[in-house]
């Protein structure tokens, strides 16, 4: 029960940083409860879906649609978390002087949360259908006993939630006036780190030349295996044996996001109050 | 804009990615890999190709070897790895970590 329940566990909790930083990030916005709810949802029927078409996907693509399906889902998280980060370098400004003058959600960003509504799906998604074949696993199974494992599986998922909840609350209490350069940075870390994650996986199957492989060795420090080592993959893509074009893949797209979001912010506050 | 530059040279001067021609084949059943462990030479790119004889779905995952493949049963999945330095590498069914666990032994080339 208990080896069920951590590896549900450490699932739930890889999605649910993801949905943590992004509500922390979209406090304020008008309806934004609306999306992150329907991202959630479109993620765990996804899940289903795409746990009930695991054989086929496995058997595509010369054998490695498995692969090349997680890498391109990965892809499309990073352009979604790109693009939000460059909507708030905007408008962040604005919209923090009216959650600080009025106190509740005020501003309309329609668009930014359309991409962060994907941005959750996919990663509800990924981690969901391992979840969802894990538990199909263990209830199909007749060696083992299948009540007290299940059990261990949905105190997994509430576990895993309810840390992701307090990296959101401890999120949301630093001050509002920082609240979002610091939601800003951690965006554009798990934007690097998925799609260094992406060029590991496309690498991984020699789809995409390495440059090279093992760079370093910090094993011995955190270990990929240790929970540690997942959080902080989820977090900042953390691996402990990375690629050569998986570094590359991580630090252009972080260069990329705040380079960006540094010259939009300063042209939009050289023009003063956008309209 | 150098740096770019010098990455589409880099990205050109691999025409292709490593070549892996060892194959290694696994079974899985009762959450047992077979063989539980096998040899490669260091320093080598190798496919590792398994074949499901269990009832459930298995993950096909090593954090040492940086793979993770879902394989439903009946199914044969292949996935890369290496080159390794010489040494020993754990691989496991993440669904049942405690039964199915094996290992790679990287041996050095002999000079």
């Amino acid at each position: 029960m208990l080896a069920c329940l951590l590896i549900v566990f450490r699932e739930v909790l890889e999605a649910g940083i993801v949905v943590g930083i992004v509500m922390a990030a979209t406090q304020g916005l008008a309806r934004r409860g609306l999306f992150i709810g329907g991202g959630i949802a479109a993620g765990v029927l996804g899940a289903g879906l795409l746990a009930l078409f695991t054989g086929a996907i496995t058997q595509a693509l010369q054998g490695f649609g498995q692969e090349i399906f997680n890498a391109a889902i990965l892809i499309v998280a990073v352009f979604m978390l790109g693009w939000h980060n460059l909507w708030m370098a905007t408008h962040g400004r604005e919209l923090a002087a009216q959650l600080r003058s009025a106190g509740n959600a005020v501003l309309r960003g329609e668009k930014s949360l359309w991409a962060l509504a994907v941005v959750i799906t996919v990663a509800v998604l990924r981690e969901g259908s391992e979840i969802v074949l894990f538990l199909y696993g263990i209830a199909a199974s007749t060696h083992t006993d299948p009540l007290t494992m299940l059990a261990g599986g949905v105190l997994g998922i509430f576990a895993g939630a309810a840390l992701s909840w307090l990296l959101y609350r401890g999120l949301i209490a630093v001050s509002l006036k920082r609240l979002f350069s610091i939601t800003a940075w951690m965006i554009a870390l798990l934007a690097a780190g998925m799609a260094g994650r992406a060029a590991a996986i496309l690498a991984g199957i020699d789809l995409i030349p390495a440059w090279g492989y093992q760079l370093w060795d910090t094993s011995w420090l955190v270990s990929d295996a240790s929970l540690t080592g997942r959080a902080l993959q989820a977090l900042v893509g953390y691996t402990d044996r990375p690629l050569g074009v998986q570094l590359v893949a991580w630090v252009v797209t972080l260069l990329l996001l705040v380079t960006g979001s540094r010259l939009l912010h300063s042209r939009s506050t050289s023009h003063g109050a956008t309209p | 804009m150098r740096n770019l530059a010098r990455l589409t040279l880099a990205l050109l001067a691999f025409p292709v990615a490593a070549q892996a021609d060892r194959l290694v084949t696994l079974d899985i059943q009762n959450h047992t890999f077979t063989p539980s462990s096998f040899e490669v030479p260091a320093g080598e790119r190798f496919r590792i190709q398994l074949t499901s004889h269990d009832e459930s779905v298995d993950e096909f995952e090593s954090y040492d070897m940086k793979f993770e493949k879902i394989i439903v049963p009946g199914n044969t999945v292949t996935v890369f790895a290496g080159p390794l330095h010489p040494g020993t590498y754990t691989f496991f069914d993440d669904y049942h970590p405690d039964q199915a666990k094996g290992t790679v032994t990287a041996i050095a080339a002999k000079e």
